[in-house]
């Protein structure tokens, strides 16, 4: 049991110091709050997706970049298509990367562009990481037994 | 956030164009202003024509004068001429008569009639006919063949003119006869001097007289000329040669003219003398003018200068006078003034015009600049409206996440200094949100942005909700909480309910703020009923004036619903009384019309909140509804608040139609009135559509009877208001007393109609009155010996303490003490409980901030999500799915309007609005499109009642991120039916379905 508590400690000291850092917002709590029974892997399954959309949607916005004639059109909409999904699952960080990128689009300034898909992608995959700790110490919990703690 | 930025800064854009625009369009300059740079030039010009114009009319003034000048003048010169050349007519006549004197005394007398001395004395005593003429002679004609003779005969020889004896010369023609003014040319030889001897010739020859140029004379040295006629010796034939007249000459008689003294003589004799200068001219010569009178140089003024012609009788002579003025022409001073006089006026008109045009020009100048101004500071109010709103709206976001968090926190395991921080903390925050929705209020009823609902909505609800609020408060002040709506105001109104609550809300908050005895009492009437009312109030005054006391054991008391003194004196019992008298008997007759007329018109309410409290300062009175203004410093210190709520009171009662105003008495209290327009709900139309808001009261009371046992009119008055909503019938008793006897009255007799089931007792009475405690004996004594069923005395408190509670249990009142404010449903619950009335409590409220609520909202239905964002679809379906929707997604707007293909099965649909294709507005018109060609062709056959309502109409509810208000217009202009924010909070998304899913309750849990 103490094995338990102290994965559920440490659960929730991560997931706490995620948004301290900035990284994961309310609406991240808010999702883990629609998880029940009915739904027990919601957040894993909405983060999956993210995932995907998110490397989807880099992926596309890598390429229209590298084009000759940049088509910021394009790249506007993903930009907008990832803020949404980020938004949706509280990541603030890209976020806000997403809102200067957009920004970047809208002047047609190829380099602040350029940077930005760095950012974004930088960002993107240390929440992935981060995020993959967190599902990963859940499924510790999980196996171990224990509950997975709400976080308020 | 870089969208609601950019979006701020185009409005700010399309201020600053308005401002241009008007700016633009308001400078209608005038021909003036357009063309002040022309006005020195103008002015200018106008000197100058006017100088020119005085000029013209001084150079034509001195023409004038001039003209006349000359017409005097030669008037003047023709008139002198004229008298000369009568004067000196006349004076040629008589030498001509003298000479045919001569001529007949000397010749044709034989003896010759006259002699030397004669002649002299003759002429002597004629002289008086001659004055011109200084002497006369006669010289006879002597040839040379008789000088001789003629000498010896005389004694005298012949002289020349240098009185030397005369050399020999073909004729002679000696003076023989003189004036004696002349004597000193007898003996002279005329014809020695050339000019005699030529006039001598001339003269015989043409018979007349013949003037000679003009000398001086010998004796004066006067110029003069002589004058010569020719004496015949015999008569002429009638038409007589020359040769024939020297041949009849006998001699000459001549005489000397002194036209020196003559002339002076005649212009001594006229007017005008000094002012002119006259010359006399023998021109016969005309190269040479010789001079007659008057000095040759003369000065005087040879500009203006006039000849008249004169005639001496002398055809080989000619003379001319030459007039002038003395002076030169003096200059016209009328002239000169006139003109110059011309030119100052002138000249100060064009200063005053072209001053008055300066002037206009400043003021049109500082017009413009004023108008100018007038519009940067109304941009800069709707720009400050404008910021209000966004920063109140941007601070309000983050606050309810304080808030949450806040209350999150408090229900952790805190220590009880953390709990009272965050207490603290969440009092503070609460009260900022409520200042922050207090500010935004204000600013968009300034920025004009506020719309009134119209809906149906129960008044007594409303204010029992409103006074359940404050009934904490109140109690805990032991102020005296109570309401009193006519039965004349119509149960269902329309209008904006949440909008009324504020103002009633803000209204009795005041009150309960700023009173700390007494009462608040609030009445709502129809607007028609408050003239009377103040009528009578004005006779009041007219009367007893606002004194109308009662002095009861020492203390004032008055008859207003705690006995304290209210500022107005509307609520007190006598004029109480008249209204709901006067409302009664007119309720009764006019029922039915009213009920009648009643559904077609609008209502007119008049509301006053009426304290006790401590009122406002008269120095404050007329700034009250200013925002932030208080009545003095010391009160937000005092007492809290910032003073915007009644100005946001006075706008909303402004926008409902109505008008707010107060009485109020320093120390006394004030009472806070105001009108608002409704319009009145039929309620049978009402009912076929919702019900949410009509008053769910128990039934169960109806024809129950109760007596009311109270000693201050108007307190009972509110009592039996909210037990007549019950349906119980209510008679009044001043004391326990009477209400004793009332009760054991109609078990026996007639004397009343009601038999009392309920008897209230106001605690104040029951604890003060002379009954004491124990007078409720009185029922249960008399009841005992009867087998009516014992009326249950229950006790009314505005605050009660555990040992009075005690006491009252112990006199025999009922567990239930009904505290106050009274509210009908609270009085109702009470009522259940003394009466012992077995209602259970009706399938509640649902709590409205729990999620069961929204649980039991979405609870079963179908709800399609439309979301090109994978993640968010997701999410979204998942919160929905939480609360129990079953949930279809679609990626796109095609795709959602495939599956809302009718028929379907949806219950709501939430649309994403930003999504590529086809956007969600876009999508929401097709799908309304296709609805409202379905619902055409419904109507066209039999009305089928296929989706339990009778028409189609899925709700859309818009899913954004942004949640700018344009945005949300948009929204609804394209027929969707409300918006959520993204990302889901429960309260927003309970809010947006409330609308939709409220009216049919979940009948199923």
């Amino acid at each position: 049991m103490d094995v338990v508590n102290q994965m559920q400690r440490q659960f929730v000291d991560y997931s706490t110091s995620l948004h301290r850092e900035g990284i994961l917002d309310d609406q991240f709590t808010q999702l883990q709050k629609l998880q029940d029974e009915n739904s027990p892997d919601f957040v894993v399954e909405v983060a999956s997706l993210f995932f995907e959309d998110c490397e989807k949607l880099i992926n596309n916005m890598a390429r229209a970049l590298e084009q000759q004639g940049v088509d910021f059109k394009q790249v506007d909409a993903s930009v907008h298509q990832l803020k949404g999904s980020s938004s949706s699952i509280g990541a603030v960080q890209v976020k806000n990367v997403c809102i200067a990128f957009r920004s970047f689009c809208e002047a047609q300034n190829r380099e602040g562009c350029l940077r930005c898909l760095q950012q974004v992608t930088h960002e993107y995959s240390l929440l992935k990481n981060k995020l993959q700790t967190l599902f990963r110490l859940e499924q510790q919990i999980l196996a171990a037994g224990g509950s997975i703690p709400v976080i308020e | 956030m870089g969208r609601k930025l950019q979006q701020s800064q185009h409005q700010h854009h399309s201020v600053a164009v308005k401002v241009n625009e008007q700016m633009g369009t308001k400078r209608g300059y005038t021909f003036i202003q357009s063309n002040r740079a022309w006005l020195p030039k103008f002015l200018l010009l106008w000197v100058m024509v006017m100088a020119f114009i005085s000029t013209w009319i001084y150079k034509k003034m001195d023409a004038d004068n001039k003209v006349r000048r000359k017409e005097v003048l030669s008037s003047m010169c023709d008139q002198r001429a004229r008298m000369l050349q009568d004067q000196f007519c006349v004076s040629v006549n008589t030498v001509h008569a003298l000479a045919i004197l001569v001529s007949t005394f000397l010749y044709f007398k034989n003896p010759s009639a006259i002699d030397r001395e004669t002649f002299a004395e003759y002429t002597a005593r004629t002289a008086f006919e001659r004055p011109l003429l200084s002497g006369v002679a006669y010289a006879e004609r002597v040839v040379h063949s008789e000088r001789e003779e003629f000498e010896r005969q005389h004694g005298w020889t012949i002289k020349t003119m240098e009185r030397e004896p005369s050399p020999i010369r073909e004729e002679y023609a000696p003076v023989i006869f003189s004036q004696e003014t002349v004597s000193y040319i007898e003996s002279l030889d005329m014809m020695s001097g050339e000019e005699d001897q030529e006039n001598i010739l001339r003269s015989r020859a043409t018979g007349k007289a013949v003037l000679t140029s003009p000398f001086r004379l010998l004796g004066s040295h006067h110029l003069g000329v002589v004058l010569t006629f020719p004496v015949y010796k015999f008569m002429l034939p009638t038409r007589p040669t020359a040769e024939e007249r020297i041949e009849a000459t006998a001699g000459y008689l001549g005489g000397a003219f002194d036209v020196e003294s003559l002339v002076e003589n005649l212009l001594g004799q006229l007017a005008g003398n000094q002012a002119i200068l006259v010359n006399v001219y023998d021109i016969t010569n005309s190269s040479d003018p010789l001079i007659m009178y008057g000095h040759q140089n003369q000065d005087g003024d040879l500009a203006l200068v006039h000849q008249s012609k004169l005639d001496f009788g002398d055809p080989f002579r000619k003379h001319q006078m030459i007039c002038r003025y003395h002076q030169k022409a003096p200059t016209s001073w009328t002239a000169l003034t006139t003109a110059f006089l011309f030119f100052v006026i002138c000249l100060l008109v064009g200063y005053i015009l072209y001053g008055a045009a300066i002037h206009i020009v400043e003021v049109e100048d500082d017009f413009h600049e004023m108008q100018e101004l007038k519009v940067r500071a109304e941009a800069a109010d709707v720009a400050k409206s404008q910021f209000l709103a966004t920063v109140s709206h941007e601070i309000r976001t983050p606050m309810n996440g304080i808030l949450g968090m806040l209350a999150l926190l408090l229900d952790t395991d805190l220590s009880s200094t953390q709990r009272d921080y965050a207490q603290t903390a969440q009092v503070c925050g609460k009260a900022l949100i409520t200042l922050i929705n207090e500010v935004l209020d204000r600013a968009k009823i300034e920025a004009g942005k506020l719309e009134l609902e119209t809906v149906p909505f129960n008044l007594r609800s409303i204010f029992d909700d409103v006074l359940s609020l404050f009934s904490e408060k109140s109690r805990n002040k032991g102020v005296e909480l109570a309401v009193f709506i006519s039965d004349k105001v119509p149960e269902l109104i329309i209008g904006d309910p949440g909008r009324f609550r504020q103002i009633i809300t803000n209204l009795v908050g005041n009150s309960v703020k700023f009173t700390e005895r007494g009462h608040i009492f609030v009445k709502v009437l129809l607007a028609e009923n408050e003239k009377p009312v103040t009528e009578v109030k004005s006779e009041n005054y007219l009367n007893g004036g606002p004194d109308e006391g009662v002095l009861i054991s020492g203390a004032r008391h008055f008859k207003t619903l705690s006995g304290y003194e209210a500022a107005d004196e509307q609520n007190s019992w006598d004029h109480f009384n008249h209204l709901v008298m006067e409302e009664e008997s007119r309720y009764d007759a006019s029922i039915n019309m009213e009920v009648a007329d009643k559904a077609s018109r609008g209502v007119t309410l008049m509301v006053s909140v009426e304290d006790t409290g401590i009122g406002i300062p008269l120095i404050a009175q007329d700034r009250v509804f200013m925002p932030f203004m208080q009545a003095d410093s010391s009160t937000s210190r005092n007492y809290g608040g910032t003073g915007i709520g009644l100005s946001i009171t006075k706008c909303l009662v402004e926008l409902m139609g109505g008008h707010i105003g107060f009485i109020s008495r320093p120390q006394v209290g004030s009472t806070f009135s105001f009108t608002t327009h409704f319009e009145s709900c039929k309620k049978a139309s009402y009912n076929d559509t919702k019900k949410p808001v009509s008053e769910d009261l128990p039934s169960g009371f109806t024809g129950l009877k109760a007596i009311v046992v109270d000693g201050k009119p108007v307190r009972a008055a509110v009592t039996r208001y909210h037990l007549k909503r019950l349906g119980i019938l209510v008679e009044f008793a001043n004391s326990v007393k009477i209400a004793a006897s009332a009760s054991r009255q109609n078990g026996s007799s007639c004397g009343s109609k009601i038999r009392p089931d309920i008897i209230l007792v106001e605690k104040d009475l029951w604890l003060s009155g002379e009954d004491g405690g124990s007078s409720l004996q009185m029922f249960d004594g008399k009841q005992n010996g009867h087998v009516f069923k014992l009326p249950k005395v229950i006790l009314l408190a505005t605050n009660i303490t555990s040992a009075e509670l005690e006491k009252a249990k112990a006199a025999g009142f009922a567990d239930t003490v009904i505290m106050k404010p009274m509210r009908a449903s609270m009085v109702a619950a009470c009522l259940q409980q003394a009466l012992g009335i077995g209602k259970k409590r009706q399938p509640g409220k649902l709590m409205l901030n729990g999620s069961p609520v929204i649980q039991g909202l979405l609870c079963g239905k179908k709800i399609l999500v439309v979301d090109d964002n994978m993640v968010n679809r997701r999410v979204a379906a998942g919160a929905l799915k939480k609360f129990g929707a079953a949930v279809e997604c679609a990626e796109s707007g095609k795709a959602a309007l495939k599956l809302l293909q009718l028929p379907h099965c949806f219950d709501a649909c939430f649309m994403d609005i930003q999504m590529p294709e086809m956007d969600g507005f876009e999508a929401t018109r097709r799908i309304r499109m296709m609805e409202s060609q379905a619902n055409e062709r419904m109507h066209g056959c039999i009305k089928e009642d296929s989706a339990s309502r009778g028409e189609w109409h899925v709700p859309i509810l818009a899913m954004t991120a942004d949640v700018i208000h344009a945005t949300s217009d948009e929204c609804l202009k394209c027929g969707m039916d409300g918006y959520v924010s993204k990302p889901f909070e429960e309260e927003n998304l309970y809010q947006a379905v409330a609308k939709f899913f409220k009216s049919n309750p979940i009948s199923v849990s």
